[in-house]
Order: C-alpha cells, then structure tokens, then sequence
C-alpha cells in the first residue's frame, strides 16, 4: 500500500507542477498590460513602464516564473496588485469561507446521495426509483443562480426561514454561520445530488448482481447484513472518485453561488483578479484550488485503497 | 419410500422479455434421493443454471415460476416466507458455481466471509472460528490459519474453490448445487477439486445436483443422470446406461461430437449437430428437438413426446428403439492426408526465451524452447496455466518480443522478432484464432466488412477480385452470404469463430495459431469447429499451432504434442506416443488428471502442491517439487536435458525412457487390478 501512495502522492507533485505551468503561462495570454490595467487608461505610458518595472513583469518570462515558485514554495504568494498588499490576506479567507460552505454543501449530498442511489438501486424499475433518478437528473440540469433563487424566494423571502445573504455579522460562532451557509448549500446539493445518486445507484446495481452477493444470500445471511457487508463497501468504490473529482468545483468554481449570495469565497477573488489582470492573486487562487484538489484526491485513493484489499495489498499493480 | 432431499414436480419457469413470458423450463421433474449424486447436463442455453436457481429461489429478477413445485425435504421452496427461506439456505441446501474468484467478496477476507457461514445458524462467535479452521482442513487447505487471514484475490482459483465449498459445506446441507465446479480451472486442479467433492460425498452424505456442460466430468461424479434440452428433460436414468446407450436423438448426439478414445482427425470427422437450440420462448407444438433430429417425422412435429420409461430409464421420444441407428451428419469416409516428414519444416524456432522484469523480480514465461512445425502439420500446446503456452503463441505472432538468443525461422529465413518490424508477406503468413470470438470481433462492423478488410490488408485484394475471394472464404469456413450483412451480436457463438477463422485465412496463412478456439463453445459447435481446421488444414496445407487445455480435442487435432510446464519442453513427439507412453512424469500426471468417458475409472496420479511461481523456480529439474516419481537429490541439483525416448519423441527426465516405461506400464497395470477389485463392490451392489 505505501508504494501505492507513494507513487499517487508523486503523480499529485507533478500535477501541482503542470497546472504551476499552466497558469502561470496562460495567466499571461490574457489581453491587456498590467501596469496599464493597474494605472488605468489615462495613465502616461512612462508611469506604466515604471510600474512594470518594478513589479518586474518587464523580465523575460521564464525568471518571473521562477522567481513566483521560489517565493511560493517559502510561502510567500506575492503581493497583490490591485490591493498592494500581500495575496495572502486574500487567498486565505477566502479559501476558508470557501471550504466552509464546501463542507456544509458535503455534509448535507454525500449521504443524501449515497442513500437516495441505495434506495433506488433497491427499488430498481419501481417507482420510487424513477422519482430518485429522474428527480436526480433534472435537479442537476438546473442551473445554481435558477435554484439559488428559487430557493431565496421560498426560505428567505415568503418563509423567512433562512437569511438570503451568506454575510454572517461579524464574530458569529460556527452555528450561526451553519445557519448562514444552508441556503447557500442548496443549489449545490441540488446540481450534485443527481449525479452521485447515479453513481451509487449503478456501483450498487452492479454489486447486487455480483456473484459474491449471491453467495452471501444463498449463504442465509439476512437481508441487512447483506447489504452492508456485502453490497455496500463494493458499490460505494466508484462514487468515492467521483465525490472527490467534485471538491475542485465546489472550492473555485462557485462564481454564481458567490455572487448570488454576497459570499467571499475564492470563486469571486478568482474572477475580480482575472478581470484585474491581477496576476499573483489570481495564479495564488487557482494554485490553491489545485492544491485542495489534489488532497482531496489523495484522501479518494488513501479510502479506495483501504476499501479495496487488491490494491492496498499488491500496489495496485 | 422416504421422501427425497430434492423433488423438482412439473416446473416451469419463465424469464419476461420484451413484454412477453418466455419459458425456459418446461414442466421438469426429477428426484434427487438421499446422498444420491444427479448429474444435469446439455448444452448452454438449455436451462442448467436455471434449474438450480430455481432449487435456490434465486431467479433473476425477470424470472418467475410459472407453474410446478420445488420441493426441498418435503417443503415447497416457492412458499416458504423470508425467515423460514433463510433458514432453508443456512442449514439445508448451498450451492457452488463457476469461477469461485467471482462468488468470493473481493474485499473481505476469507475468514471472515467463512465464519459468517456459522453467524447464520447462530453459533458462538468463539466456535465459529474453530470449526471455520477444522472447514478448511477439511477442504484440504494446508495452512488454514494463514489463509483465513488472506483475500480472495490472494489465493489461487483451485484454492478459492475450495474456500467456496467449505462455505457451502459448512452447516451439514441435505442438498449440495454444483453448478459447473470445475469449468475454468486446470485439468489437474479439477481432478483434485472432484476427488475432495467425492470424498466429502463420503463423509458427509450430502445430495448433490451436480451441473455441467463437461460429459465425462458428469460421468466420473454422478449416480444417475438427466439430459436437458431446451428446457426440457429428454432422457434420465443411471449414468453408464445414459452414457453407454443413450435412447434419445439429443443425447446420442452430444455424445458422438466428443472426440473419443483414439479418435483423430485422419480417421473420422467429428459429428455435428445440425441447426441451433430453438429460442427461449419459441412455441413448440411438438418434440424440442425434432428440427435437428434425423428420425424427425409429423408425429414428431405436432406432438410433444410424453417421458416413457424404459427398463430403469426414461426418455423423451416417440421411437426411442430409433436411437441407436440414429445416421450421421458427416461422412464417415475422409482421407487426409498425412504431413510428409521429409518436407522442410515451414516454422523453425529456436532457443526461445521470455522473461519479465528484471532482477529479483525476473520471471521466466518460457526458457530455451525449440521446435519445429511441418508444412500441413498440427503442433498442440499442452499445459496448465502459467506454463508459458500463450507467452509463446505470442512470441511467433510478434505481439511479444523474445529475449536476445533466440530465433524464429519462417521457411529458413529469421522473422523480425516484433510485428511492426516484419514484412507483409511475413505477418500475413502467421496469423491467429482467439478463444473469445466475441471480443476479438469489432461488434460494429458487419460480417462482409470484417472479412473484406482482412482480405484487403492481408491479401491485397480489390474490386470483383475480392468478392469473388470473399465468397469463396466465406464458403470454406461454411458460411452462407446471408450472413455477410450480419454483425457479430447477431451470430451465435460458433458462427462467430467461423467469422474469426474466415479472417486468420484471409491471407493464405502458412502458420495459424489457435490459442483455445473452441473452449468458449458447446461441444456440438466445438465439433464442428475443429472438423473445419482440419478441412481447412487438409485442403490448404496450413500448419497449426493449436493451443488447448483440453486433451482430447489436442489429440483429435494434433500430428505431435508439445507438453509445457513453467516455460519449458517437458516432452515432445508425436501425439499417439504422447498419449502412450512412456511419458515425462508430468504428462503422466496430466493424462490421469482428465476424467473420460470410456467407462474406465481411473485411479489418479496425485499431485501435492500448486505450481510454482515462474519467479522462483525449483532448483534442478522445474517439476522435481511435485514430481511423483523424483528419484532424489539429482533432480534437486541438475536439470535434465531432453533426451530422445524413441525417434522423434523427446522427454525431460533423469529417468531413462526404458524405466519410465517399465514404471507407468506397472502402474496401470497395478490400476487395473484395483478396478477389478472395486467392480465386486460397486455402489449399486452395496446399496442392495
């Protein structure tokens, strides 16, 4: 097992180093000039070419690359251009506000999806399947600012349930941020729900026709134990990739959800630094969101291995 | 008359598709008495499986009952509630089905998949591990302890096997399903997992409903027997009267397409059955069979046949006095013609070896083989998994490259050791038949286009010159030009490998590869699978290297024998010597491993141990650790060489030819005493 992960953890570096390569050279393919971006359009050319001297994004490209990674990997992102002040203060925040309502859209689809593919894979053809599958599907065709704000309207606007902005005041504890977090979770679960129903719903499928699910019926265990002995740790394998392949969408790619619901999470930073030509805050965020992904893979495998013997035992070979 | 362990009364079952009920067991009864062993045979697609699903009450989802009883000590399966069901399945009936690696849960271990066997019945937990060791002592497993601390995967197919009739044997059932044991393992794995399954018999007294497509497997296991077709019972009663003179069109078939005793390519064409197994669900107004039947008349046709006994039998069949007169399909009257020995061999291979990895980790899949292939010759590949048969098919193809050292000679001159490297004439003058037509077919393509392109890229042919070639292709492989149009999904199994055959002769091949054609198919495609290769091989001259685990078709087919075992020649020579004697002790122990269907029972070698991994081979002679006959610290030490037994015939062994003789001649001798011996108590003597 441990060359196993050994061999996953070196294939993250690598990862971490392209998508390094890849936003920092696609970072440069945006139109436009920073200092100009940064002095605005009245600005006289001298002043610009100044400013990018200093910020040194005159030198050749390959030194400012290196100069960002050393300054990286020492734990400094640099200073943001726009704000004049150092990434970080942003970055991380934000990264915080946005695992938190990661956590809680997490919390609420994984087991609501794990147990609503169970059920329907249990039910296979009934009704009650076709309303889980179909439901599934059509509640991930809805895009999140259309549930977003429906979902306002009723918990936050007629019900007054739910506050309809994430903003918590400041030093509220975890709950009343929980409180704040619900409906902005909603839309997530939404689009999510659907597809990790499927997924559970096809591994159990699977499992249920398995050979080894028969012997263990013909064996006379009960129904139950069955099910969780037997069906469950083979069906869950597959969702497990996808639950994890989905972290990088719900860290950076929460734009809609952001906005809709005034939250400063790294999707919003992403794009405000994007529109700003803001180059260190944005390659900071993106590296970031690459970074948790990568985590998020590694604890998949670290769970699938441990689930599946033939690859914690022989290396996966 | 005590009430048996397993009463089937008129069932039919019947799986929905399309809308519609489709039976596919038809008013089938039979009795399965107490500790008696009942064979169900017949070919796929007859009802096997679902017969013992049904025992079990586990159809598919789609399938239901729809009239008759099984029933199970007197109870009727079908109605009992969930809590007695379970019950039923814990203490009084369990089942063991093909490819144990499958019916093992990958992810736990096997003691603990074991011990739940025990759980059911409510058992102590600190027993239950106890008597899940004394299970697997029981099965013969030499380290009971370590294995169930291993997973599935961890273990070999025989031992899985084991593993998964312990479980089965667990709580003392009345009634044992087998339900093709032994399909998938190798020949001496099977062997040994039927004598535990006999023994067991024994001990236990266990009834057992034992399935298979396999003949002589069914012959060597059972009591009595019933011949399913179409999913109906067409003939039962006791297995030698069934065996040795069946009444019934279907069985006097199935039993004429198996290669036997002697039987080879040059005296008498395999017979066939003609046509296929009606479609589930197809209305029969009259006897399941008379389509493919000689004796068919319109009686035949408009009446279904009642069971009618016969002496201690019964049989499904208006003229049951017919059947021995039943005619063949094929002519009896084929001359081919011998390979000339003189000829230059058209394959000459030499030195030949592939390792993997490297250091510590090498393993080498075949080590030093050299051999030679006549023009019109066919050269069977003969070894239990992990002998190197494949690794070496794949070296003459070029899909594997060998080691430095060796050489492979197309007519005198050396082939590219990789495919890219070899020039057209060269890749389309050795070619292969898969075992698996199903994947080695692009199921998109129709049967025209994947002929025709065969035929394009291997024999360069174009316009009217190709579809007069392609007709004529699809004529030798005995294809008609309805079937060009069709796609893979649409043909049945044999059809299918008739397909793949047209395409490995698309080119004219001077080599083909035949690498288990026929081990995916029923025994009546089989036959006439293998009399087409050797039509094909009488009227093109093509030489075939025909890889098979199954000894008798090798020998149907075969001109000379290779017989491989951790990569290496143990013995080569021509087949009829081969199969005579004297032989390397490892072929000896090969030949007694397979179950026939002469009525002999054999006594049979044992083999101790699994075969060893090609990483750490024995020191000194590769099979001394298992040898039956090793004579002592020289086989430990030294390899032996191949020394020649006779002209032609080549054998690895310190023991000269003339001992191995004088042993193995003793030895069956010795055998047929003890048969003579047990005949005096033969089982039916003894139930009196």
């Amino acid at each position: 097992m441990s060359s196993f992960l050994a061999r996953r953890f070196a294939y993250s570096l690598v990862t971490l180093f392209v998508l390094t390569l890849l936003v920092f050279f696609l970072g440069q393919v945006l139109p436009g000039n920073v200092g100009r971006a940064i002095l605005g359009p009245f600005a006289d050319q001298k002043a610009v070419e100044v400013l990018n001297h200093q910020l040194g994004v005159d030198r050749p490209l390959l030194v400012q690359y290196g100069a960002w990674i050393g300054r990286f990997l020492q734990g400094d992102m640099g200073q943001s251009y726009i704000y004049r002040a150092p990434v970080a203060d942003f970055v991380i925040p934000a990264l915080g506000h946005s695992l938190k309502l990661a956590a809680v859209a997490f919390l609420v689809v994984v087991p609501l999806g794990i147990a609503g593919g169970v059920v329907a894979a249990l039910n296979i053809n009934r009704p009650t399947d076709r309303i889980i599958s179909l439901g599934g599907l059509s509640a991930a065709a809805i895009p999140e600012f259309v549930s977003g704000i429906v979902m306002v309207l009723i918990f936050g606007v007629w019900l007054r349930w739910l506050p309809i902005s994430a903003a918590w005041p400041d030093g509220a504890g975890a709950l009343t941020q929980l409180y704040y977090l619900i409906l902005p979770a909603m839309p997530l679960v939404f689009v999510l729900f659907g597809y990790i129903a499927r997924m559970t719903r096809a591994g159990m499928i699977e499992a249920l026709d398995s050979d080894y699910t028969r012997t263990a019926v013909l064996k006379g265990l009960p129904w139950r134990q069955v099910i969780w002995r037997h069906v469950l740790r083979n069906a869950l394998l597959p969702t497990i990739t996808v639950v994890a392949s989905q972290t990088g969408y719900l860290i950076g790619g929460l734009l809609v959800v952001e906005t809709l619901f005034r939250y400063q999470g790294l999707g919003s930073l992403i794009y405000n630094a994007a529109k700003g030509k803001d180059f260190p805050m944005l390659e900071a965020s993106v590296l970031i969101i690459g970074l948790t992904y990568a985590v998020a893979t590694l604890i998949a495998d670290l769970l699938y291995s441990w689930l599946n013997p033939r690859i914690r035992m022989d290396g996966g070979q | 008359m005590t009430e048996p362990t397993l009463r089937l009364d008129r069932l039919s079952v019947a799986y929905r598709a399309g809308g519609r009920n489709r039976a596919v067991l038809r008013d089938i009864s039979f009795e399965i008495a107490r500790g008696e062993a009942y064979g169900l045979v017949g070919e796929s697609g007859c009802g096997k499986s679902t017969v013992a699903l049904a025992a079990v009450r586990y159809l598919p989802r789609n399938g239901s009952v729809t009239s008759g009883a099984v029933r199970l000590d007197g109870a009727d399966v079908m109605r009992l509630g969930p809590e007695a069901l379970r019950q039923v399945r814990a203490r009084t009936i369990s089942m063991v089905y093909q490819d144990p690696g499958k019916a093992l849960n990958p992810s736990l271990k096997v003691g603990r998949q074991l011990v739940e066997a025990f759980e059911v019945v409510g058992l102590h937990p600190a027993e239950r591990k106890f008597r899940a060791l004394e299970m697997l002592k029981k099965v013969r497993i030499a380290d009971p302890a370590s294995v169930m601390q291993r997973y599935p995967h961890q273990l070999s197919g025989g031992m899985q096997q084991r593993v998964a009739i312990a479980m089965a044997l667990a709580n003392d059932p009345t009634m044992l399903i087998l339900d093709e044991p032994t399909t998938g393992l190798d020949a001496t794995v099977e062997a040994e997992v039927l004598d535990l399954i006999t023994d067991l018999r024994r001990q236990l007294g266990t009834s057992i409903l034992f399935i298979s497509h396999n003949l002589a497997v069914v012959a060597k296991m059972c009591d009595r027997i019933g011949v399913l077709y179409a999913g109906m019972l067409v003939e039962e009663g006791p297995t030698w009267e069934i065996l040795g003179s069946p009444r019934h069109p279907y069985t006097v078939a199935l039993l004429r397409c198996l290669p036997r005793g002697g039987q080879r390519k040059g005296h008498i064409p395999l017979d066939t059955i003609p046509g296929f197994l009606p479609t589930p669900g197809a209305l029969m107004p009259g006897c399941p069979f008379e389509e493919r039947c000689a004796h068919a008349d319109d009686r035949c046709r408009t009446e279904i046949p009642e069971l009618r006994e016969a002496g201690s039998r019964v049989v499904r069949c208006h003229y049951p006095d017919r059947a021995a007169v039943v005619p063949r399909n094929t002519p009896t009257d084929v001359a081919l013609p011998k390979p000339a020995s003189e000829a230059a061999p058209v394959l000459r291979v030499s030195n030949l070896s592939k390792t993997y990895g490297q250091g510590s980790h090498a393993t080498r899949a075949v080590a030093d083989v050299s051999l030679s292939l006549l023009p019109g010759e066919t050269l069977g590949l003969v070894g239990e998994s992990g002998s190197g048969k494949t690794t070496l098919a794949h070296m003459l193809l070029g899909l594997v490259r060998p080691d430095p050292g060796g050489a492979i000679e197309l007519d005198g001159e050396l082939l590219a050791a990789s495919l890219g490297q070899r020039r057209d004439e060269e890749v389309k003058a050795v070619q292969i038949i898969f075992q698996n037509p199903d994947s080695a077919l692009n199921r998109s393509h129709s049967v025209e286009r994947i002929i025709g392109r065969a035929l394009r890229r291997l024999g360069g042919f174009r316009g009217a010159d190709l579809s007069s070639r392609l007709a004529a292709l699809v004529e030798a492989v005995r294809l008609t030009p309805r079937h060009l149009a069709l796609r893979p999904r649409q043909l049945s199994g044999g059809l299918k490998q008739r397909v793949a055959i047209a395409r490995s002769f698309a080119g004219d091949p001077r080599v083909v590869v035949c690498d288990e054609p026929t081990s995916a198919l029923d025994v009546s495609v089989q036959a006439a699978i293998l009399n087409l290769l050797a039509d094909l091989q009488a009227e093109r001259n093509v030489s075939y290297v025909f890889i098979s685990h199954d000894l008798g078709v090798v020998r149907y087919l075969s001109d000379r024998i290779v017989v491989l075992y951790l990569g290496r020649i143990m013995e080569m020579g021509p087949s009829e010597r081969v199969f005579e004697g004297p032989n390397h002790p490892y072929t000896e122990v090969l030949l007694s491993a397979v179950p026939n269907l002469d009525g002999t029972r054999d006594i049979r070698i044992r083999l101790s141990g699994e075969i060893p991994s090609a990483t750490t081979p024995p020191s000194g002679c590769v099979f001394q650790n298992r040898c039956p006959r090793k004579l002592g610290a020289i086989c430990e030490t030294l390899e032996p060489p191949l020394t020649e037994a006779e002209p032609g015939h080549v054998i690895r062994c310190h023991i000269r030819a003339e001992d191995l003789d004088r042993l193995q001649r003793q030895y069956k001798a010795s055998v047929q005493i003890v048969e003579a011996h047990l005949d005096k108590f033969a089982p039916h003597q003894l139930a009196e």
